[in-house]
């Protein structure tokens, strides 16, 4: 029976496996993303399913318990967020993934059942990763949600996070030595003692690393958590042998480092970059404004401008979202189609709050995909465009990024919305942007600045473009 | 039953497995990708349950739960939350309607 029951799991671990990478593979398009989740869910169901025949298991109750209370909560929470606020509830159910790695490292170190020292050294290993992604993740979802405000910086700080790291490294070590054999604890049995300071450190680690990091960085740093975690709950998948948490966690792992990677790109930083030290800490952001003045527009020329106009293309930013003008951007869209106007929409990386955010607040307002263009795509247009529109978008804009060394946003790829031939930009007010940099490309000849809420100008722009 | 070079292979095919699938998705996908990418180590649950089942110590089960209940958010939240997004991307061949 044992023997039977092993190999069900087996195939259906396989299964899942299978299921896991056939799902991102899907995901790979937006023609089959959907069907791809529903795929990897199929494979978590039968996987999850499955473990309940696993022998000589003990703690049905509290275990089904466990999971209805976290999966309830999950799929409330899950359904109710908001669109613009999915970038925080990500980090969190991403903290909860490597929460739940460490505490399968937890149980199975104070266990201390014999295991080989390459199993201990990995579960040590995933333990610490675990707790710092999951005490990481929290800090992450705490500033993106406006919990917590401030950047919390002194001087040294590096340092006092590098003499944490060593510290559980070495209790880590400690742990894994005893294990091997090694005297390290005049003869004690086992090093409860040491599990637990292990994990208050790596804890602690992830509180000291994340919270100086700025708001704007949050999703290179969610992103990275995300790849940790897949690493740690691989390093558990060693411990527990179970192929399954292997090779989805090392899929993750692999997959979000890339992933960090190539928006750390996109925000014209590196990885290091954003760990150890702040933004805009090289100074001088104020050195000389731009010259010249902004120019104020009134509604009924905008919407002349754009209802004559052969080509129109829409930048829109994370402040769009804010201020919930994305239904009546698509309505303006429509309207500008109708009267045979070519929209497009050109989305920078880094537009909302993590990138690829912004095409799922359009999706959400109806905007199709393919209306969609990011920055590499559309940026040879702009030159061909008659109005580049701009709503809520700030720095991904900014031509000094192209040509002011002295900038901290110098060398970021932006969209050159200075090159067709007008400019509108739709703007709260006069002040700077999210990162305090003055924007040159509100300044230039040809822009011309439409003050006001957001979803308000462009409703009365949907209104007047129908009128035309 | 997985031994050290075994695992190992498996582990260095994994991960050219997780570049390559991810390196052909495009930027407007990232967001959910990044959450479907955390749905996927949701897997996790499985080790939680199997740690608990083996738990002895009340200390032991004690955090086994809470590694079960966390484990249990990680793969219901990034189901829920990716399977929102990814139903919103529609293509224009579909004939969107506007909403009033």
């Amino acid at each position: 029976m044992p023997i039977g029951a092993q190999s069900l799991i087996q195939a259906s671990y396989f299964v899942a496996a299978g299921l896991f990478i056939f799902g991102l593979k899907r995901m790979s398009s937006p023609v089959t993303a959907r069907g791809g989740i529903v795929w990897a869910g199929v494979g978590m169901l039968v996987a999850t399913l499955i473990t309940f025949l696993w022998p000589e298991m003990h703690n049905y109750v509290p275990m089904t318990v466990a999971i209805a209370i976290g999966g309830i909560v999950a799929w409330i929470s899950g359904k109710r967020v908001a669109m613009t606020d999915m970038p925080q509830m990500i980090a969190l159910y991403n903290g909860m993934g490597g929460g739940a790695a460490g505490a399968i490292a937890a149980v199975e170190l104070f266990a201390g059942e014999a295991h080989g020292v390459a199993q201990l050294l990995l579960g040590v290993l995933g333990g610490i990763i675990g707790a710092v992604s999951f005490a990481g993740s929290l800090i992450a979802f705490g500033k993106l949600q406006g919990l917590i405000k401030r950047s919390f910086r002194f001087r040294g700080q590096n340092y006092v996070n590098l003499v944490i790291l060593v510290a559980t490294v070495l209790v880590g070590a400690v742990i894994v030595l005893h294990g091997a054999g090694v005297d390290v604890a005049h003869g004690a049995d086992r090093l409860p003692g040491h599990v637990v300071a292990l994990f208050v450190l790596a804890l602690v680690l992830g509180f000291t690393m994340t919270l100086p990091i700025g708001g704007a960085d949050m999703p290179v740093v969610i992103s990275l958590y995300n790849a940790l975690t897949g690493l740690a709950v691989a390093f558990e998948g060693f411990v527990l042998d179970n192929a399954a948490m292997i090779i989805a966690g090392t899929v993750v792992g692999s997959a979000g480092t890339l992933l960090t990677q190539l928006m750390a790109r996109a925000m014209n930083r590196s990885l290091a970059n954003v760990l150890f030290s702040g933004f805009g800490d090289t100074g001088g952001a104020a050195s000389s404004g731009p010259a010249g003045a902004m120019k104020p527009i009134d509604t009924a020329d905008v919407a002349v401008m754009l209802g004559f106009s052969q080509k129109v293309i829409i930048v829109p930013g994370y402040g769009m979202a804010v201020a919930q003008a994305q239904h009546k951007v698509w309505e303006l869209c429509q309207a500008l189609i109708a009267r045979g106007v070519t929209v497009k929409f050109a989305i920078h990386p880094v537009a909302g709050r993590m990138p690829g955010h912004m095409n799922v607040l359009l999706a959400e307002a109806g905007v199709p995909y393919d209306l969609i263009y990011d920055e590499g795509e559309i940026n040879s247009e702009f030159e061909t465009a008659d109005v580049a529109l701009i709503i809520g978008a700030n720095d991904v804009v900014n031509p000094v990024a192209r040509t002011d060394k002295s900038s901290p946003i110098y060398g970021m790829p932006i969209l050159n919305a200075d090159k067709a031939k007008n400019v509108i930009v739709i703007k709260r007010g006069q002040g700077a942007g999210f990162s305090g940099i003055e924007n040159a490309l509100f300044y230039l000849d040809h822009t011309r600045m439409l003050y006001g809420d957001g979803q308000a100008k462009v409703a009365e722009l949907v209104q007047a473009v129908k009128q035309l | 039953m997985i031994d050290g070079f075994i695992a190992l292979y498996i582990f260095m095919l994994a991960a050219f497995t997780g570049y390559e699938v991810i390196s052909r998705v495009p930027v407007i996908l990232h967001t959910p990708l990044m959450s479907g990418s955390n749905f996927v180590h949701g897997i996790v649950l499985v080790g939680a349950m199997v740690a608990m089942g083996r738990a002895q110590t009340p200390l032991e089960i004690g955090i086994a739960f809470v590694g079960v209940v966390l484990a249990a958010g990680n793969a219901v939240g990034g189901y829920v939350v990716t399977e929102r997004m990814l139903e919103m991307f529609k293509s224009s061949k579909a004939a969107p309607k506007a909403k009033h």
